[in-house]
């Protein structure tokens, strides 16, 4: 079973931080009375048209290319064709053939996931299911959304959430959407397949009705085992839609292929080709913060080396994590240095910024030491537990008490009378063995520079 | 018969009021023809009180029932939207009312102007004022049927495929269709949006040239108009100059005799003040009605899905919203918009579209760009209306091929987004036949020019007496 390989690509819905809809002037906000905020365009009245919000298109694009993709002077809406209650006028607005943008990357823990494309469209209204009757709230109808689609470049539930977490963070931290997930400004929608022959892909199934990012993991795991089951049986895995179910975090089929609707996609008449201007896209593309060539140039002027600038610039983790560790302790090289030493050896995994932050002040701080730090790294990547309780759980506190380390080296120095005599005549190099005995005896808790200090000074008493 | 300049003298000189003209139009409605879905009297008398000045002050003007005015309902003559009143106007609407214009009326047309006799109405067929065994063509065959009869001096109806220009043809009026983009699409309910244009229906050039004034122009409401300033459209009074017409030939082919002759006298008529004539070719002219009709026909499949009874309109519960949405769509529309849904469906459908939708579009493209270059051999196209004069009601009911019929005249003009313009040639017996103009885009100047001058050279005097009483 464990040669199956999973291959898996997301489709991202993230809504675009306007004040006002994708085709209309009704605010966006969060939490009003149902339908408050609606008028003809999205209740879809006989006789509206949709008139584009340009600020929502200069968030598509700043997306587009915060995501490194091609952005498209011409891009074309057409219409999706589909019957649901909370769909007003009957199709959603969207681009198909022609997307916004195309052909972008991003790196996720090292490893480069591609960007097919990015496009625009409009949201639907929200249906709500009583006991007998359903009722529509269309406040949402019509909010502005950009899809995010990557390849199929993900090989593990793991990279999947992964992926999600740094995009999600890149919107958010370029102001692009709130992203927040509770909200259904950012929902997921991964589809998978599992192979055993390299180079060769499975049927694929689409995972829906995702909420969180443990139900992406969950769901991912749960379906490749599905999946693999079928394949094991000698069957044959159907495409299909899977739905995931919170409480027995199992998945199964809710709709397969035959069921699936035709949309009868054809360009929507009522708006023209979308044509960008090429320099509005660069001026856009300069209030971006991150491109990776940029982030370098900002990094080497804090003071970082060009390669180490480079490693981390090119990585939207390493970089994310060191930008928003840097606004808590503004020590650009000494963060630098556990970025590249450090962290990226565990493979650019997730981890607050705040609890990494925390780890390396009581570094800066003297209460633990360097290696103890490392330690405590380690754990909180494997654990998730803040680095004040491993510290605590795994005493690892430095000494750094003056009377308390004396004490200490006095216990080595007459331990070891032939050393101290060697090191009293001049043979200095014997302070390396004495401070190595201190950190022995104290399991590495002792600052070395503070007890080479009081070696000194003993070798001049004695 | 009295032009609206006519009718501004008259206010002017207080020969008579708008009141006085507002109620001779009134009496003038005849039940009997079925002009009418919604007289709008109130709303009118409403407008007679307000102080207002402008282009069109006190003009009874009828108005298409598929052109929003808030709070008067807007049935486009079909059961679905039973019940349903705009909360708003469409942006021809707010702008005739700025101008001073007073609606009479929404008049009668084909289910969503899906027609070419206005007999496919939930509301009844009208007839045709000049005679009542015929139909006024369709689908804007109220609004042709109520200018005719006298009880408005000028409409608005919407051409997709020559819905403004057939009926002006059957009924003897001027009919214009502008250039896609010239008028504001905004509150009119969509049959084929990307061949939509709001078009006017009126007495003579220089009254649809007024009309065309006040309601053209960019709305950014409708990213589909056109930025480019409006003209003067008193200029039409001036006799083109330095032009040649095009005859093109597949347009002379299979149509009545009578009709080829008038329009051939027309041609002879004009030639005499100077124009220049020259024999042309449009090969693609017998690919126009197959390709609209898939083209319309798929945009409509999508544009009427709102229809669903949801948030307006006819309601009737089902068991569950596909059952609800099935009886609505099955208890509100009529036989043809079915037939018209099901078939833009399908060419739409994955397994259709390239076969049908892409290559009706493209097709569309050769034709436009077989406009073009006709248009670099010669200023404007002369061609008949329809091929016929208003035929029978009932006789092609049953036969949705032959309806699609007069089509072929005019929906050129809608494909390639030209604006083309229809007036009368004269009699046959004693019903009227249109010619009609097209030309190059955004020339409505030059088209109603050329109509200008066929009334000085040629006056028709087929209009009806309600008409030529005034």
């Amino acid at each position: 079973m464990a040669d199956y390989k999973p291959t898996i690509g997301v489709e991202v819905h993230a809504q675009l931080k306007t004040t006002t809809k994708l085709f209309c002037g009704c605010p966006v906000s969060f939490g009003e009375d149902a339908n408050t905020n609606v008028c003809s365009v999205c209740l879809g009245l006989p006789g509206v048209l949709p008139s584009l919000n340009k600020k929502a298109v200069e968030l598509a694009i700043k997306a587009g290319l915060a995501l490194s993709c091609k952005i498209h002077t011409k891009s074309i809406f057409a219409r999706k064709n589909y019957f649901y209650p909370d769909l007003p006028k009957g199709y959603q607005i969207t681009q198909y053939r022609f997307p916004i943008a195309t052909s972008g990357k991003i790196s996720v823990e090292g490893k480069e996931i591609r960007i097919k494309r990015v496009h625009l469209e409009e949201e639907s209204a929200k249906s709500i299911h009583e006991e007998d009757k359903s009722l529509i709230d269309y406040n949402r109808s019509g909010v502005p959304l950009i899809e995010i689609v990557t390849e199929p470049d993900i090989n593990s539930p793991d990279m999947a959430v992964a992926y999600l977490k740094t995009l999600q963070k890149i919107l958010q931290f370029e102001n692009i959407s709130d992203a927040v997930m509770a909200r259904a400004e950012f929902r997921c929608e991964p589809n998978i397949s599992v192979s055993k022959v390299e180079g060769k892909l499975g049927t694929r199934t689409e995972v829906k009705n995702l909420n969180s990012f443990k139900a992406v993991k969950k769901s991912l795991s749960s379906e490749i085992d599905r999946q693999i089951g079928i394949l094991e049986k000698g069957g044959v895995v159907e495409q299909a839609t899977i739905h995931y179910s919170e409480e027995t975090h199992n998945t199964w089929v809710a709709r397969s292929k035959e069921e699936s609707s035709d949309y009868r996609y054809f360009p929507e008449p009522d708006l023209p080709p979308l044509l960008l201007d090429k320099k509005w896209i660069e001026e856009i593309k300069a209030t971006l913060g991150e491109l990776p060539g940029k982030k370098k140039e900002k990094y080497i002027s804090l003071g970082l080396g060009k390669e180490d600038a480079k490693i981390i610039s090119n990585s939207s983790t390493a970089s994310l994590l060191f930008e928003e560790i840097l606004k808590i302790i503004n020590e650009p090289i000494e963060v630098s240095k556990w970025i590249l030493r450090d962290y990226r050896s565990f493979g650019e995994p997730d981890i607050s910024a705040a609890s990494f932050a925390e780890m390396i002040e009581m570094v800066l701080n003297g209460e633990i030491s360097r290696n103890a730090g490392a330690e405590v790294l380690a754990e909180m990547v494997r654990t998730k537990r803040a680095p004040k309780q491993i510290v605590k759980e795994k005493n690892l506190t430095q000494i750094s008490d003056s009377d308390a380390l004396e004490k200490v080296v006095r216990e080595v120095l007459d331990e070891n009378p032939n050393e101290l005599t060697r090191l009293k005549s001049g043979e200095r190099k014997l302070i390396g063995f004495f401070v190595g005995q201190v950190m022995k005896k104290t399991s590495g808790k002792a600052d070395p520079k503070e007890v080479s200090r009081i070696i000194s000074e003993y070798e001049k008493k004695y | 018969m009295k032009t609206i300049l006519e009718y501004r003298e008259l206010f002017k000189k207080q020969k008579i009021t708008p009141i006085s003209l507002f109620e001779s139009c009134l009496k003038k409605i005849n039940p009997s023809l079925n002009a009418y879905i919604t007289v709008t009297e109130e709303l009118a008398r409403k407008g007679l009180k307000k102080e207002t000045k402008g282009k069109l002050r006190g003009i009874p003007i009828a108005i298409k029932d598929n052109i929003n005015i808030k709070g008067v309902p807007t049935t486009c003559a079909s059961n679905v939207l039973n019940g349903f009143i705009p909360p708003f106007s469409a942006t021809v609407i707010e702008r005739i009312e700025k101008n001073g214009g007073i609606f009479i009326g929404k008049t009668n047309l084909d289910e969503f102007g899906m027609g070419s006799s206005t007999e496919r109405s939930y509301y009844g067929p009208t007839k045709n004022p000049f005679d009542e065994t015929k139909v006024p063509g369709g689908s804007s065959g109220g609004s042709a049927a109520a200018v005719a009869s006298g009880s408005a001096v000028i409409s608005l109806g919407s051409d997709t495929g020559g819905s403004v220009r057939q009926p002006a043809s059957y009924c003897g009026l001027v009919g214009l269709k502008p250039t896609y983009g010239r008028v504001s699409r905004y509150g009119l309910v969509a049959f084929g949006s990307s061949l939509d244009q709001i078009g006017i229906i009126g007495r003579s050039a220089v009254d649809v040239g007024i009309m065309l004034e006040v309601i053209a122009g960019y709305d950014p409401k409708d990213s589909t108009s056109s930025k480019k300033e409006i003209d003067d459209y008193s200029k039409i009074n001036e006799t083109p100059k330095n032009i040649t017409i095009g005859i093109p030939e597949e347009y002379f082919k299979q149509i009545d005799m009578e009709v080829h002759s008038t329009v051939m006298e027309i041609k002879s008529k004009i030639e005499k003040e100077g124009i220049s004539f020259k024999s042309v070719s449009l090969p693609t002219t017998g690919y126009i009605i197959p390709t609209y009709q898939v083209l319309s026909y798929a945009e409509a499949s999508s544009n009427l899905a709102r229809y669903d009874g949801v948030r307006y309109g006819l309601r009737k519960n089902g068991e569950n919203f596909h059952d609800t949405i099935r009886k609505c769509r099955n208890e509100g529309f009529l036989p043809e918009v079915k037939r018209r849904i099901l078939v833009g469906t399908f060419v739409l459908s994955s397994e259709a579209i390239a076969e049908y939708y892409e290559r009706a579009d493209l097709i569309r493209r050769l034709i436009t760009q077989e406009f073009e270059d006709v248009f670099k051999e010669v200023d404007y196209l002369l061609t008949p209306a329809t091929p016929t004069p208003a035929f029978p009601i009932g006789e092609r009911t049953d036969d949705p091929i032959r309806m699609h019929v007069p089509d072929r005249m005019t929906a050129g003009a809608n494909l390639a987004g030209l604006p083309a313009v229809v007036a009368p040639a004269g009699m046959i017996g004693k019903l009227p036949i249109g010619y009609q103009i097209i030309g190059k885009p955004f020339d409505e100047i030059g088209i109603l020019s050329i109509v200008r001058l066929v009334e000085k050279i040629a006056p028709f005097e087929g209009f009806l007496k309600e008409v030529q009483d005034g």
